[in-house]
């Protein structure tokens, strides 16, 4: 009788719970709060990622998450998504100039941020993918990088258990397959959104948040000097050109190699300004180790090279020591000290 | 004239064979053989050893392609496109069932095959979760027809020896040609997609009924991705990847299906 009154109190408890979880809105709270899935902040455009084929949802994050740290991606299992992708460097590899892959290579180019993706139409320097859903397939692939193939993740992680129920979780079955383990690292990658800089709190006009005076001043130099590429709020407009900064000892030519077009030569990506307190070294290459060396590149060392971005005063942006002062101050405000100590998007 | 009339209908009769009733819901199976060869001679991978038009040797370690989205006409114009979801396919030498592309077509006497070589621009920048089996991005692995970096499908990869070939880093006299571009995705880039057709009246209609399984069989010679338009020197161009000069050998395979016979 008892035994079985604990039975029926049991079965009715695991029903409750069951039930309770599929509230939407009623989400178990846990350390990391409530999941609110993929949120544009206030300040920001419309993304660009395709979510109706692809919602975030906690388990698939979540996953995805686990994915992103996960060292089985590479060939040895040396080499996670987070080796060269590190969040206290803003989910870039701080302090190499190129990509520092499986077996000690080296790669050719700096490691983007993972930040803000939801809002980028092309992705790497040179913009030869079109789908954040593709990305991961060139990392793991590459021989620099994680020298892999998508086909042998998908058959170690289906062998592991652990896997198999989080990928039933996100997405109803077990069977990992190259969409579903690519979905995944998309819902992680989309909600790396870094968004909460004081520059955020200001334009969102949050408490009493508002720009010193010299930040103000930076602000104003930014939006007139770099402004035609690196506009506000994501500090870029997404377009490849040529900065100026030179032809490297490798010759890479950038976008040329994904169009073929002579006037794609040495075009490489705006990077965002977001969070250069944590992203050095800069450019595609990695060759300024500091803000005042890129800034030094503006005012004096822009290069005539093909394609010479038309943007750019020939020569060079004047800048006295009192800009360069403000412009500093300003850009200190877009560093976002939440998005690289956000424990959601930590390594579990 | 209504006795002429008749004796010409009596004729036409007697050469075609009954035409069924078109229904694109009354499916039959259909297949189509690609038979690899190399000018007059049979493929035979790694051992074979051939000679292009300018005289230079060379054997065939893998050659690969895709064919796609296969069309069939009648006499009377009436065409049929195979379902898009089944109608890719990987051929591979070294996998001798994958030379047929297998495919559901109404019954009928078709006298004209289209398809395409490579994958077309609406598939390649579809949905990761529609693109499965031969279109998986991840399937690939070294010999993968998927350029990970360039999002995009390679059409057609063949790799050989040639001693005319410099030698490689390995050591190796190696010819390495992978053909793919289609078109770009937001800025026009090359596009080697190359759609063909087949007459099937000279050498045999398919008649296509569902109590049968007609194949097409055509004979690919694969040399003349080669040879043609422009003669593929082994010294100058040992790798054609993603590049311009892809699209001259795309142009030389384009003329390399033949229809040779239909067996019904």
């Amino acid at each position: 009788m008892n035994r079985k009154y604990i039975a029926v109190t049991g079965t009715l408890m695991v029903l409750v719970f069951a039930c309770s979880r599929k509230l939407p809105g009623d989400n178990v709270q846990t350390d990391a709060g409530i999941f609110a899935g993929f949120q544009q902040p206030g300040n920001f455009p419309v993304p660009v990622y395709h979510f109706e084929t692809n919602p975030v949802t906690k388990e698939g994050f979540e996953l995805g998450r686990k994915l992103f740290y996960e060292p089985r991606l590479s060939r040895n299992s040396t080499i996670s998504c987070g080796s060269c992708h590190i969040q206290s460097s803003a989910f870039t590899q701080h302090g190499h100039d190129v990509s520092h892959g499986i077996d000690d290579r080296l790669g050719s180019r700096n490691a983007p941020p993972i930040m803000n993706l939801a809002w980028s139409p092309l992705l790497m320097w040179d913009g030869g993918i079109f789908d954040l859903d593709l990305q991961p397939v060139a990392p793991i692939t590459s021989h620099e990088e994680m020298d892999e193939t998508v086909a042998n993740v998908v058959s170690k992680l289906q062998a592991l258990p652990q896997y198999r129920v989080l990928f039933k979780k996100a997405f109803g079955t077990e069977q990992i397959n190259t969409g579903n383990l690519m979905k995944a690292l998309s819902q992680f990658m989309v909600m790396c959104v870094s968004s909460r800089a004081k520059y955020d709190s200001v334009m969102r006009k949050e408490g009493n948040a508002a720009f010193t005076p010299e930040e103000a001043a930076g602000r104003k130099l930014v939006s007139e000097k770099c402004g035609g590429c690196h506009r506000e709020p994501l500090f870029t407009d997404g377009t490849f050109r040529n900065n100026g900064i030179g032809i490297g000892a490798n010759d890479d030519q950038g976008r040329f190699a994904v169009t073929l077009r002579p006037e794609d030569r040495y075009l490489f990506k705006v990077p965002s300004l977001r969070n250069l307190a944590y992203t050095a070294p800069y450019m595609h290459d990695g060759r300024f180790y500091t803000l005042e060396a890129v800034l030094d590149h503006y005012s004096t060392g822009i290069k005539d090279t093909p394609n010479l971005d038309p943007l750019l005063p020939a020569g060079g942006i004047a800048l006295t020591a009192g800009e360069r002062k403000e412009i500093l101050a300003f850009l200190n405000t877009l560093n976002d000290r939440a998005f690289i100590t956000d424990k959601r998007l930590a390594e579990q | 004239m209504f006795l002429l009339s008749g004796i010409i209908l009596l004729t036409a009769c007697s050469k075609t064979p009954v035409e069924p009733n078109y229904d694109q819901h009354a499916l039959a199976p259909l297949s189509v053989e690609f038979d690899n060869i190399v000018g007059g001679q049979k493929l035979v991978l790694n051992t074979g050893t051939y000679t292009n038009a300018l005289g230079q040797p060379y054997t065939i370690q893998l050659l690969q392609y895709f064919i796609s989205n296969i069309q069939v006409k009648k006499a009377d114009g009436t065409t049929y496109a195979v379902n898009p979801d089944s109608s890719y396919f990987l051929i591979r030498q070294d996998d001798p069932a994958s030379k047929f592309a297998r495919v559901k077509v109404p019954e009928g006497n078709y006298t004209s095959l289209t398809f395409t070589v490579g994958v077309d621009s609406l598939r390649s920048t579809m949905d990761i979760s529609k693109r499965t089996g031969v279109l998986d991005p991840g399937a690939g692995g070294h010999d993968g027809m998927y350029w990970g970096w360039n999002s995009g499908y390679i059409f057609f990869k063949m790799e050989g020896t040639a001693p005319d070939a410099p030698a490689d880093p390995t050591g190796q006299h190696k010819f390495r040609y992978h053909i793919g571009g289609f078109g770009g995705y937001n800025a026009p880039t090359i596009n080697n997609i190359k759609v063909i057709t087949v007459d099937l009246t000279a050498r045999g209609m398919a008649q296509v009924r569902k109590d049968r399984a007609a194949n097409i069989h055509l004979m690919v010679d694969v040399s003349k991705a080669l040879n043609g338009t422009t003669n593929v020197n082994f010294a100058t161009n040992p790798q054609v990847m993603f590049s311009d000069y892809s699209m001259n050998i795309a142009n030389n395979y384009a003329t390399m299906f033949v229809h040779d016979h239909t067996e019904n």
